[in-house]
Formats: structure tokens, C-alpha cells, sequence
């Protein structure tokens, strides 16, 4: 656009300035014609009745001995040719003033001035017309010389206003690129105010921006809030049912009742749990839709998962083991990750049986790094092994386990947002195995 | 175990007070934070379960200077939120372990006694009975001084057993205190752990007997 335009006032530049030229150059040519008519027709006398002409030396020379064009002229009385070049074409001039054309004579351009005036003679009125040309080629030559020197200044101008406007646009440019940068570098929990420097003219712009994470940060930690506190709102009634309903277990003789007492505990489970795989899903949802790439060491996040399960497993007498850790590093948001190995580490302790072992395992191939989780348990039934990570769906095996059918769907959905996939299989032996692969 | 249970509800406070007491612990409950400084400045504790969400601030701010005092005590976090990155933030500010509302209890208990074994130089927590030493956060019995290491399933059972000797137990009270409510799991498989704890427990005077159409009980001959 920018060069568009500069071209366009480069070009205007370079007509504007030519035409001047060629008008003052032709004013000029003009002038010295009609000087020249005029001193052929000054040295005309009426003498004893008759018209003499006595044609000066300089009113020819002034036009060709100067500038070494050629000149011409012819002299008529009463329409009659007199003196001259018989053939010089005519141009009517009007009275008392000169008429000036742009012709062609003997095959070169030609630029003619013609006169007249009338003299009192015995006959009568007598008209004498004079008519002088002169040829074009040094007026050319000046004329193309001229449009030389504008066509280089156009051109000079125009490379001038290209230097000019890169200056321009790299200054102005250069604190736009750094604000971006500093944007788009960003975390996506990175709310903090835009502090790169701009000049003056991009204060509003960086002001606008501001408000606009300010007014995000808000809604955001009111969302946050606000799940926080439904959670605790739901959570802590039931708590206090749960923990009623275990007090009450203990008191309670009649076997129907401990059953009713019990089956009122394992709701609540189920409840709660559900109600942490959804804000989870909602949780997970929102930060894959902007995805953290930190540098994760596989390895100790692994570790640290298991560690924190033992508790949960030792319950079970289920025994969670590490096996060949690859020191591994991936991109990805910790927290998610993080997410979906225990959750698929949750289940294996969940479905395999007691006095059993899981392994996890840790490995690179081909660019990838694959977490592997196998237990000795009932396995996956072949049949819904596909369905598994749908939605609220649940395996045949999950009879009288408390779970909620979102947990493998959440691992899934961190796994495709971290461009990696979760694989379901069974082990040759037996028991299950689920792969979660990474990208490296 | 002596607990300080910092939590605003006091419905769940009471639950949770009743519950633990069952298992004979000893609970302080102080329902906001300057309660709670006031227990920590007076009173030593095994463990301290933290609520987050407090009338007088936020228990986070709690954990800091607990920290910064330098105290040993043990903090379990009880949280109602369940975002993993809340999680994570409660453990870089100092908590040794978390769990979510409601509580599990049975789940409090083994991570209370990870807590606690994670401590270095905890002070021993063995009890004698008859020939035998038991200790509970280390999971050994010594019998006849030959120290066997029990299992989870073992070492529960065999605390609800020494808690209470001579006491009489229902095989169904025994299971709910064994197996979480999430699993089926039938009587048999309390035969199965009693049996075992028999085997660990022959060569000395102490028993697990069988009182017909009631239960066990741990005595000594």
C-alpha cells in the first residue's frame, strides 16, 4: 500500500515536473519566434507608396545561429508569396496579435509563428503576413533532457519516501512486535498487566489491553470461586453425612441396618465422586483449551503420583511398583498430566485385586515416551474395550465399585490435547494394561 | 493420637470428633485460627487436620507459619475444593498430606499413619501385650523377640484387636473396619486375616480366639 501510493506521488511528480518544462520550454521557443516575426515586420517601410522590406540579419539568426536549428520563413503580401520558402504552410493569425502551430515541414517537426500587419499603400490596404519556424530537435533534445532530470528526481523521491517509510514503520513496528511478543508468550493463567515499553502513540492501545485482562482476571477467579465455593457448599453436608453414617455403623446391631447404613455410605462416595470428576472435567476443559507447555521431568512426576497413592493402595494390600523409569522429559501442562496418571493409576487400584501388584513403567520409542500402568486384575472385557473412554461409560466389571465413567474420558482428553493418545489392552498373562504415549 | 481439628462447621466437627474418638484418639477442635494458635501455643499434637476455608482467613496462611515456626507437627489438609492445582499449591505450602471432603476415614488413618512414619525420629509407638511388642507405625510385631512386618490388612486388624483385648468382636464390625465401603468383600475374608494373624502369633501367650456365634477376641493365657 505503502509503496503503491509512493510510486503514484513518484509518477505525479515526474508528469507535473515534464509538463512544466516542456510549457516553459515552448513559451520560450515561443517568445524568440515571435520576437523574430515581429522585427521582419518592424523593418517593413512603405516607401513612395510601395512596401520595402529590408529582412535583418539578426531576425533569422536569432533562430538558428544560437541554438543551431534550422529556420524558415516566408513573406506574403495580400495573400501573394514574396520572399522565402514558397511552401511553409499557413496559419490564420488574428488581427494584430501572433498565431503560433506545431507542424510538420520537409519531414522535421517544426514550431511556426505568423504576423501580419496592414499597411496604407497607393493601391490601398495591404496586408503583409509574416511567418517564421524553427525546427524541434534541440528543443527535443532540451524537452528529453528535462524529463531525464525529472524522471531521476521522480525515481529519487521515490526510493527517498521507500527509505523514509521503512524507517517509519520499523520504529513504529518494533514496540508493537515486543508487545505482541510479550502477549503471546504468555501462560494461559498469565493475567499481569502488559509492562513492555511502547511509545506514546500505543499508550490506549496497551490501556485497553490492561483493562481487558483485569476485567478477565475477574470473571475468571469469580468462576474459580464460584466452583470453589459449590464444592464447598456440597462437600461439607456431605462430610457430615458420611462421617454421621460411619459413627452410626459402629453403634448399629441389627445386620439390615448396618446393610441400609452401608449402602448410605457408598452413595455419598459415589456422589462425591462424581461431583470431583465433573469439576475436574470442567477443569480440564479449560486449561487444554490453552494448553501450558512446560518442561515436565516424567520420571518424578511419576514418582510423586505413586507416592502419594501408597496410602489408598496399602488399603487394598495392593502393591503399586515402579520398574525402569526412563529419565524422560516431555512439554505439557504439569497439572494435567499429573491428572491423568492418577486417575488411570486410580482405577488400577480400584479394579485389580487384593494382594496383587501394579507396575508402572516408563520408556522411549520412535520419538515417543510411553507410560505404562499394568495390573493383575480382571482385565478389560474385549468386547467394550472401545467404549471405555466415552462418556459416563462403565466397563461390566465395575459392579459394586464406586466410580463415575469420567475418569478415562478426562485422561483421554489431556492425552489428545498434549498430542498423544491412551491405548487400552490386556496382558498376555492376565490383568489389564493401559499405555499413555507422549509425544517427545 | 491426639488431634487438633481446625474446622468452622460444627456439625462435621462434632462427626468428625465422634468418629475419631471411636478409634480412642483424643480430638481439640477449634472452629477458626486464632482458636487454633492458641491450642498449638498451649498443647503438643500428633497431627493437625486443616479445613481451608476458615471465618478469620484462610488456613493457607496457617501452614505458612507453622511453618516458619519451625513446628514438626504434621498438617493434613481437608479440603472441600478439588482442583488438582489447588491440591498441588496446599503441598508447596507445607502440608504433608491432603484429602478432599468427605472423609474417608479409614482412608485419614492411612494416610495419618504415612504421615507420621515419613517423620524421622518419631517417637515409638509400640504396645506390649502379654510375649508380645506391637508397633503400629513401623507394622512389626515382635513375638518371642523375632520381628515379623505385617501387612496392611494385618497390622488393621490386629490394631482394632489390641486397642480392646479381651474385647469381643462381630465378624461384620471386623469387616467394616477392614475393607473401605466401595468393595464387596465377605466374611471369609476375615477368617482369611484372622488366620494369618494366628500364625504370626503362635509360640506365644497371646491369641485370637474364637467365641462361637460372636466373634474374636484377642487374650492372654
Amino acid at each position: 500500500m505503502l509503496l503503491l501510493s509512493a510510486a503514484g506521488i513518484a509518477i505525479l511528480l515526474y508528469v507535473v515536473v515534464q509538463s512544466v518544462a516542456e510549457q516553459i520550454a515552448q513559451e520560450s521557443q515561443d517568445n524568440i519566434l515571435a520576437a523574430s516575426a515581429i522585427s521582419i515586420l518592424d523593418s517593413a517601410r512603405v516607401v513612395e507608396g510601395d512596401i520595402s522590406i529590408d529582412l535583418p540579419y539578426s531576425s533569422l539568426s536569432m533562430l538558428d545561429s544560437v541554438t543551431d536549428e534550422r529556420a524558415f520563413y516566408a513573406i506574403r503580401l495580400n495573400d501573394e508569396f514574396l520572399s522565402g520558402y514558397p511552401d511553409l504552410p499557413r496559419i490564420a493569425a488574428p488581427n494584430d496579435a501572433t498565431a503560433f502551430q506545431s507542424t510538420t515541414y520537409l519531414g522535421e517537426d517544426i514550431r511556426m509563428a505568423s504576423t501580419w500587419r496592414s499597411f496604407s499603400t497607393l493601391e490601398g490596404q495591404a496586408f503583409l503576413e509574416i511567418s517564421v519556424a524553427q525546427t524541434l530537435t534541440g528543443l527535443n533534445q532540451s524537452i528529453a533532457r528535462i524529463s531525464r532530470i525529472s524522471l531521476a528526481i521522480g525515481f529519487g523521491f521515490f526510493l527517498l519516501s521507500m527509505v523514509v517509510a521503512m524507517v517509519i514503520a520499523q520504529t513504529t513496528i518494533r514496540p508493537l512486535h515486543r508487545l505482541t511478543g510479550s502477549v503471546s508468550r504468555r501462560g494461559p493463567s498469565d493475567l499481569r498487566p502488559v509492562a513492555a515499553p511502547v511509545p506514546t502513540e500505543m499508550a490506549p492501545l496497551v490501556t485497553s489491553l490492561n483493562s481487558l485482562m483485569t476485567r478477565l482476571q475477574k470473571s475468571l477467579s469469580r468462576s474459580e470461586d464460584f466452583i470453589a465455593e459449590a464444592a464447598h457448599r456440597v462437600r461439607t453436608p456431605m462430610a457430615i453425612v458420611r462421617t454421621q453414617a460411619e459413627v452410626t455403623l459402629r453403634r448399629v446391631e441389627k445386620e439390615e441396618n448396618r446393610q441400609a447404613v452401608r449402602e448410605m455410605i457408598r452413595a455419598v462416595d459415589e456422589s462425591s465422586r462424581t461431583a470431583g470428576q465433573l469439576l475436574d472435567h470442567a477443569m480440564v476443559s479449560f486449561r487444554t483449551d490453552d494448553l501450558a507447555r512446560e518442561t515436565i521431568q516424567l520420571d518424578e512426576l511419576i514418582v510423586d503420583t505413586v507416592n502419594r497413592l501408597h496410602p489408598i493402595s496399602e488399603l487394598r494390600d495392593v502393591e503399586i511398583k515402579t520398574h525402569k523409569l526412563m529419565r524422560t522429559k516431555i512439554q505439557g501442562d504439569p497439572i494435567l498430566v499429573q491428572n491423568a496418571i492418577q486417575n488411570v493409576l486410580d482405577n488400577a487400584v480400584k479394579y485389580t485385586c487384593a494382594d496383587t501388584k501394579i507396575t508402572v513403567m516408563l520408556d522411549q520409542s520412535d520419538g515417543t515416551a510411553h507410560i505404562r500402568v499394568q495390573d493383575e486384575g480382571r482385565g478389560f472385557d474385549d468386547t467394550e474395550i472401545d467404549q471405555l473412554l466415552l462418556r459416563f461409560e462403565r466397563g461390566k466389571n465395575a459392579n459394586g465399585i464406586v466410580g463415575s465413567g469420567l475418569g478415562l474420558t478426562i485422561v483421554d482428553d489431556i492425552m489428545r490435547a498434549h498430542g498423544g493418545h491412551i491405548i487400552l489392552s490386556n496382558n498376555a498373562g492376565e490383568g489389564a494394561c493401559v499405555t499413555l504415549s507422549f509425544p517427545l | 493420637m491426639r488431634f487438633l481439628l481446625i474446622e468452622d462447621n460444627q456439625a462435621l466437627a462434632n462427626a468428625v470428633i465422634e468418629r475419631l474418638s471411636l478409634d480412642s484418639h483424643i480430638v481439640d477442635h477449634a472452629a477458626d485460627l486464632t482458636t487454633a494458635w492458641d491450642y498449638t501455643a498451649t498443647a503438643e499434637y500428633d497431627l493437625i487436620l486443616l479445613d481451608i476455608m476458615l471465618p478469620d482467613g484462610d488456613g493457607r496462611s496457617f501452614l505458612e507459619q507453622h511453618r516458619s515456626a519451625k513446628s514438626r507437627t504434621p498438617v493434613i489438609v481437608l479440603t472441600a475444593r478439588s482442583e488438582v492445582s489447588d491440591r498441588v499449591g496446599i503441598l508447596d505450602l507445607g502440608a504433608d498430606d491432603y484429602m478432599v471432603k468427605p472423609i474417608d476415614f479409614s482412608e485419614l488413618e492411612a494416610r495419618c499413619r504415612a504421615v507420621l512414619r515419613r517423620q524421622t525420629g518419631a517417637a515409638q509407638n509400640t504396645i506390649s501385650f502379654g510375649e508380645i511388642e506391637f508397633d503400629s507405625l513401623a507394622a512389626t510385631l515382635k513375638v518371642n523377640g523375632a520381628e515379623v512386618k505385617l501387612r496392611t490388612k494385618e497390622l488393621r486388624l490386629f490394631e482394632v484387636f489390641i486397642n480392646a483385648p479381651n474385647q469381643i468382636f462381630p465378624k461384620s464390625q471386623l469387616l467394616d473396619r477392614l475393607f473401605s465401603y466401595d468393595v464387596e468383600a465377605s466374611e471369609n475374608a476375615i477368617e482369611v486375616y484372622v488366620g494369618r494373624l494366628r500364625k504370626h502369633l503362635s509360640g506365644s501367650n497371646v491369641s485370637i480366639t474364637t467365641v462361637r456365634g460372636l466373634g474374636y477376641k484377642l487374650e492372654c493365657q
